[in-house]
């Protein structure tokens, strides 16, 4: 078992994750996996309750999860949100700047290699759901 | 043209880092080609059938001289003395090594340059009007907005592992140069109640299954360009198609869904995505915008020529254009001399062409989709002294948007993907009709080759084009008649069965002849072949 | 009879398995019968050439002669650049290619 990365303070959820069929039609799971398919907004109106969102990457090539990560953000999602699978060392900033908070990668991840790349780039061009202010912003005030 | 401020420099430099130490773990083994093939491909780098090839990006065409002298330079030290330029306004090296790339991206970095994204399923080059900021017939300079893109799609934490790849086109002028509509995006720079805003058409490309781009947006002002955008996008992102390759651009979910669903789902995303902030103040589009102000153009100037020199004059009709400055002119640089390789040009050649740029063109040039260059702002009283410096270099072939002036991709002499020779095709096309009287009877004629059903050469939109296949083991082409990429953008038919390599000259020239025989009054080729339709070409090139 | 083909790591230069290393030189490459998979995967594991793959190939008195034209190109350099070939002195190199 590849070791959980987590960029949160809380404690680790540890009930397992249902399938987002099965967590529409119960009313007590606090966590759900969608697969890279499935409709990131299916979940909006149970936001509330949920701790844990994991986002399946079956093939690295698959972008579709950095979407429904952006999407569970935007709506305000504050709970651990995870990428799980085929999840490489050089996506992990991107996703971070999508709003995934903890990774579960299928294979091992050199953490130094990871250090670095995550503290690689002091600007970016763009806002999105993390904390980094897009240079357009610093240009202008 | 735009400067790079501390931020862009920073940005840039981190990706030359980031590189290196990417190179460095693939060289020491740590990733597998597998893990790497992405992440090299995002930095213009592929491996290709001689070696890897580096695809530099030049952002909407634009360059000044220090940055073409770089590329000089680049060929010189790590490649063999050539670049290629591309329909996508970028430069190719055909000859690179792996473990030179990382300091070839330091050397572009030092004068504004980089790799990014000049391949791999995310954001591509934005490209452009070759003549923007100096045609007479534009609303506005395009390429603020195009730098505007540039900078929101670097390294866009979204949009890097789309289901394919990605090419926008921006235009400001309804000729429209860039072929916009065979675009994943095209945007073209409109006037509404005195306000510019984008004319937004997605969905084109070409590809095995060509398509042209029905108008999404009719005008989104600058204020909601990228969170419009950003809708497009993530409309693709979320639903085009993944399960086959060849079903992945965007153009096949447009046209699955239907544009009108395509709209509306834009729409809702839009009102989502509107909310978040991400687009700038207009004072970033304005701070971008004054880098692209007029140069200091002199007032008073004559547009008279001294024509004495017929070789002069003959050029001067056929690759000179008009400039919106009383006094000046745009030049178009063929790469396409009789015989030669479309796009390529010596490093000498391109020091040349960077000196010219200094001392007669306010520093700027251009690469155009056609694989050629463009000195976009040069005094017409420079003109004479210019073409002869151009033609001992063997640069003024006077050839523009002429038979011979072949968009070719490098084909199966240089391309893992083709299935067949595009090169030696365009030579002898170019052999078969080098004399120059014979080409201007035959007026704007655009020949377009692919080596592969992935139309790198734009054969779709080609008044006449050609597509390379591999019938049985041996090199087949297949004859197309009636494309364009310009704004009466239309998709070529294939005449019938293909051709040898000799064939194919044959087939094409007595197509030439029909139109010469049929053409009314003021008819290009493809206006002719548009009144007559395809069966008297077919009768001729078959019967 | 098949041959192994790839491109060296660090280089990108076109290469052949010759029975005991790599070679810029088709005439060197051997016939790997059943053995071109696993010869290509030790290879590559050991990072001795990059994205290696086995291709049909004749037997000639000059040496073996790639099946496909894409190999063969491959194999000497441009068609459209004789100057950057491996035989730039060869004027009838190109029609060994075609």
């Amino acid at each position: 078992m590849v070791e959980l990365l987590r960029y949160r303070d809380d404690e680790p959820h540890d009930e397992p994750a249902v399938t987002l069929d099965s967590f529409l039609g119960q009313s007590n799971a606090t966590a759900v996996r969608i697969e890279s398919g499935e409709d990131a907004r299916a979940l909006l109106p149970h936001l509330g309750r949920l701790s844990l969102v994991e986002v399946s990457f079956p093939k690295f090539r698959d972008g579709r999860g950095y979407s429904s990560a952006r999407i569970l953000r935007e709506a305000g999602y504050t709970g651990e949100l995870r990428a799980q699978g085929d999840v490489l060392v050089d996506q992990i900033p991107l996703m971070r700047r999508c709003g995934f908070d903890s990774f579960a990668p299928e294979a091992e991840v050199d953490e130094a290699v990871l250090t670095a790349s995550l503290a690689r780039y002091d600007h970016v061009y763009q806002t999105a759901a993390d904390a980094y202010v897009p240079v357009w912003k610093k240009r202008h005030g | 043209m735009y400067k790079y401020d501390e931020y862009d420099h920073s940005i840039v430099a981190s990706r030359v880092e980031e590189f290196r130490d990417q190179v460095q773990r693939r060289l020491a083994g740590q990733i597998t080609e597998d893990q790497f093939k992405p992440l090299r491909l995002m930095n213009g780098l592929y491996l290709q059938l001689h070696a890897y090839m580096l695809r530099v990006a030049v952002p909407y065409g634009t360059l000044d001289s220090r940055q073409m002298r770089m590329l000089a330079h680049i060929a010189r030290k790590y490649d063999r003395d050539y670049g290629h330029f591309t329909t996508r306004q970028n430069i190719q090296y055909n000859w690179i090594k792996l473990e030179d790339a990382p300091d070839i991206l330091a050397d572009l970095a030092s004068v504004e340059m980089h790799a990014i994204q000049t391949s791999g399923n995310c954001i591509r080059n934005i490209s452009s009007d070759q003549y923007a900021g100096a045609a007479a017939d534009e609303l506005t300079d395009p390429r603020p907005w195009a730098e505007l893109l540039r900078q929101w799609s670097t390294f866009h934490p979204e949009f890097s592992y789309l289901p394919r790849k990605f090419k926008i086109a921006v235009i400001a002028a309804d000729e429209d140069r860039a072929a916009m509509r065979l675009h994943d995006i095209g945007i073209q720079i409109v006037e509404q109640d005195g306000v510019l805003g984008a004319k937004v058409f997605v969905g084109g490309g070409m590809g095995r299954t060509p398509m042209i781009a029905p108008e999404i947006k009719g005008f989104v002002p600058i204020e909601d360009l990228l969170s419009y955008l950003e809708a497009c996008l993530r409309v693709y992102n979320r639903y085009g198609r993944r399960d086959n390759i060849y079903k992945a651009r965007i153009k096949i979910l447009v046209h699955e869904i239907g544009a009108d669903s395509y709209r509306a789902q834009v729409e809702d995303e839009f009102v989502e995505v509107k909310k978040l902030g991400i687009d700038p103040p207009k004072a970033e589009f304005d701070r971008i915008a004054a880098h692209f102000a007029d140069p200091a153009f002199e007032t008073g100037l004559s547009d008279e020529i001294d024509r004495s020199d017929p070789d002069f004059a003959v050029w001067l009709d056929q690759n000179t254009v008009a400039h919106k400055q009383p006094g000046y002119a745009i030049v178009n640089i063929s790469l396409k001399p009789a015989g030669g390789i479309p796009g390529d040009a010596s490093s000498a050649q391109i020091d040349l062409m960077a000196d010219i740029a200094e001392q007669y063109g306010f520093d700027e040039l251009r690469v155009t989709h056609a694989q050629n260059i463009v000195l976009p702002h040069v005094k017409k009283a420079d003109l004479y002294t210019i073409w002869q410096q151009l033609t001992e270099a063997g640069l003024a072939e006077a050839n523009l948007d002429l038979i011979s002036d072949i968009i070719a991709c490098p084909g199966l002499d240089y391309c893992s993907l083709a299935n067949a020779r595009s090169i030696p095709v365009a030579q002898k096309i170019a052999t078969r009709f080098a004399d120059l009287g014979r080409q201007r009877e035959l007026g704007e004629l655009k020949l377009k080759i692919s080596g592969c059903i992935n139309a790198c050469g734009h054969h779709h939109a080609g008044h006449i084009g050609i597509l390379g296949v591999d019938r049985k083991g041996t090199e087949n082409y297949q004859l197309l008649l009636g494309g364009s990429g310009a704004e009466d953008t239309s998709l070529g038919q294939i005449t019938g069965p293909g051709f040898s390599e000799d064939g194919i000259v044959d087939a094409i020239e007595k197509a030439t002849d029909v139109y010469l025989a049929q053409r009314g009054e003021g008819e290009r080729f493809l206006d002719t072949y548009r009144r007559i339709g395809m069966a008297p070409f077919k009768e001729a090139i078959y019967g | 009879m098949k041959i192994l083909t790839g491109n060296d790591l660090a280089s990108g230069d076109v290469t052949w398995w010759t029975g005991d290393s790599w070679s810029r030189h088709v005439e060197e490459a051997i016939d790997v019968a059943d053995q071109g998979e696993a010869i290509a995967q030790a290879e590559e594991g050991a990072r001795r050439v990059n994205a290696p793959y086995v291709i049909d190939a004749t037997q000639t008195p000059e040496g073996p002669r790639p099946a496909h034209i894409k190999d063969r190109i491959r194999a000497l350099g441009p068609t459209v650049r004789p100057d950057l070939t491996l035989k730039p002195a060869d004027p009838a190199a190109g029609s060994w290619v075609i």
